[in-house]
């Protein structure tokens, strides 16, 4: 604050010229004055208008007939669709480990010296990535067509053990590799990016004292990794929760594929497609909240002191709440008061 | 020869075009501390990066108590014979042959390297800072590992620190730990890489006060820094270097005081 405009701003007579300048002059007499609020009308007003949108959408949720939330409650537990919600989390998890670990090493030989492993991992992120995953899961679901065998042997010579591929893979197993094999290729580019991400004094340390190239990954970069992975890597599987409606082409039997059949066999497909929708929100909604506390176990070291967690934060607004109860009869000053809040 | 612990011989080191080390020759005795001044872009800190082979050489060599850095001799028996048929003495007989990265980082055990910038594992505890390499590196059991942490801690004065994560500390007590982390390998040389430039002047008597304790108590050193009174007081040898070579060394009463060199002089009268 200038002083010149302290003393402009101050009534004549309150400060004389030549007393000590570095004290505003009425102090006490502000510190008196109640405080009046800015009254912000512009947003009372859009916040009018946004709530009457969200309660006539409300309104049509409850008493337009066709949602038919009954049809809903009877369905959204039943045995058949929460069987299904299982085979959609087994997709999910088996393609979300498969797929990391794959693009975990595919990230890694983008980054080697070597560039043989360079171009096979470019070409294989840029093939993967470059094909729908429809088309693939197609693909992988037709193998048999392509390759009616598949054995272990020496390379262009004898195969001394083979299987028949229908039997070995089946539609499942057709399904896991797709999505798995898709996934890697994203997955290679989010590890990739948390790599270079990390501080390149940190690999001069790792090096400079010694420690083992494997351990160096391990403990020193994939950990800082983290930080720049997990955002992005959380989109990516949360992605795969939802792609995974997807492999209903080759009717397996997750969530978006009975819902299917259900409203094929009855006709009620608004509230099934609800049910379907449900379960995915509820789904993400979970991973989200893990990934939450994943990000911030990663984030130890990062910050000099850790940001609350909700839980935290909602216990501390209600022990804030109860202090200011107690203390509401005692007259607090009102600049002080506002001092306090900050 | 037997107690030179530190032997850079006729290093040369390029960057692309750009040379920035041609033809360094330095030999540090075991138990001394060597200075190393000169101006920014002279070559001193990537001398410093050579002798860990964090750089590698274009020409030249570097031993540490005798090893070869980066590089293993081989007697190579047909060019031997031939040389002893044609009399021309063994010299040129063998191969060198680079080392694998698993036995350079083997041989960087032995060399302890603190940065300017500290480097310390953000995500790791100041114990676990101190205790990964001896542990992953030296297979030291945990135990024996945090117990020599907990010490070398003390030495530096920062005990009661052991649980912080490296942002809770100021810089000079990170730079602090940095030096701990590299007296946990025990290692026969230690390398200060600009230990002071990060920190602010307040700071940087803590970390040169440690420098110092570890001098007196014989630990083979060379550091790289602008701080002239540190050399005058601790180096048994100060060298100056510009332009990729080394230009004069010798005591610090010698360089410092009565430089031989104008280059010297001129550098020494902008930093006093």
């Amino acid at each position: 604050m200038g002083l010149s405009t302290d003393s402009a701003a101050a009534p004549p007579g309150t400060a004389a010229p030549g007393t000590d300048p570095g004290t505003p002059p009425a102090k006490n007499d502000l510190a008196s004055l109640k405080v009046v609020p800015a009254r912000h009308y512009a947003r009372w007003v859009a916040a009018v208008a946004v709530i009457v949108l969200v309660a006539q959408f409300a309104h049509g949720l409850i008493t337009n007939p066709v949602w038919e939330w009954q049809v809903f409650s009877d369905y959204v537990l039943s045995e058949t669709i929460v069987k299904a919600v299982g085979v959609t989390l087994q997709l999910t998890a088996y393609a979300t480990v498969l797929g990391f670990l794959l693009g975990t090493v595919l990230a890694f030989m983008r980054l080697s010296h070597s560039p043989v492993l360079q171009t096979v991992s470019w070409t294989y992120i840029w093939i993967f990535r470059s094909i729908p995953m429809i088309v693939q899961l197609v693909f992988w679901f037709n193998l048999s067509a392509l390759y009616d065998r598949l054995g272990v042997g020496i390379p262009f010579g004898p195969v001394f053990w083979s299987v028949d591929s229908n039997s070995l893979i089946g539609t499942m197993g057709a399904a896991l590799i797709g999505l798995s094999l898709h996934q890697a290729a994203y997955a290679a580019e989010i590890v990739r990016g948390g790599v270079i991400a990390v501080d390149h004094g940190q690999l001069e340390a790792a090096a400079a004292l010694g420690i083992p190239k494997l351990r160096q990954i391990r403990r020193i970069v994939l950990p800082q990794a983290m930080r720049a992975i997990l955002p992005t890597a959380g989109n990516e599987i949360i992605g795969l929760l939802k792609g995974t409606s997807v492999v209903y082409v080759m009717a397996i039997g997750e969530l978006f594929y009975q819902v299917q059949v259900i409203y094929g066999r009855n006709g009620r497909v608004i509230p099934l497609l609800m049910v379907a929708t449900a379960w995915y929100v509820v789904l993400t909604s979970l991973l989200s909240i893990a990934q939450y506390y994943v990000e911030r176990r990663y984030a130890r070291g990062a910050n000099r002191t850790p940001p609350p967690t909700p839980v935290q934060r909602a216990r501390r607004f209600v022990r804030d709440l109860r202090a200011a109860a107690a203390q509401r009869n005692q007259p607090v000053h009102p600049l002080k008061s506002l001092g306090a809040d900050r | 020869m037997s107690d030179v612990m530190v032997d850079v011989h006729g290093v040369h080191k390029s960057f692309g075009p750009l040379e920035v080390l041609r033809g360094v020759d330095l030999r540090v005795r075991a138990g001394e501390v060597t200075v190393i001044l000169g101006p920014s872009g002279s070559g001193k800190s990537t001398l410093l990066r050579t002798i860990n082979h964090l750089e590698k050489v274009n020409r030249g060599w570097i031993s540490i108590d005798g090893e070869l850095i980066g590089y293993r001799r081989s007697e190579d028996r047909r060019a031997a014979r031939r040389a002893s048929v044609e009399g021309g003495g063994g010299r040129r007989a063998g191969k060198l042959h680079e080392l694998k990265e698993k036995e350079v980082l083997k041989q960087r055990t032995h060399i302890g390297f603190v940065f300017q910038n500290f480097n310390l594992f953000p995500h790791l505890t100041v114990l676990e800072n101190l205790v990964e390499a001896p542990v992953s590196a030296l297979r030291r059991p945990r135990k024996d590992a945090e117990d020599t942490a907990r010490r070398l801690l003390e030495r530096v004065g920062l005990a009661d620190k052991t649980d912080a994560y490296p942002r809770q500390l100021s810089g000079g007590q990170q730079q602090r730990v940095a030096i701990a982390r590299a007296l946990a390998l025990e290692p026969k040389v230690l390398l200060f890489d600009e230990p002071t430039s990060a920190l602010d002047p307040e700071l940087v008597g803590e970390v040169l006060d440690v420098i110092k304790d570890l001098a007196s108590t014989g630990t083979t050193m060379i550091v790289v820094t602008h701080e002239i009174g540190f050399a005058r007081e601790v180096a048994d040898t100060v060298v100056f270097m510009d332009g990729g070579v080394v230009v004069e060394q010798g005591s610090p009463a010698a360089v410092l005081d009565a430089p031989r060199h104008e280059r010297t002089r001129a550098f020494l009268s902008k930093v006093l």
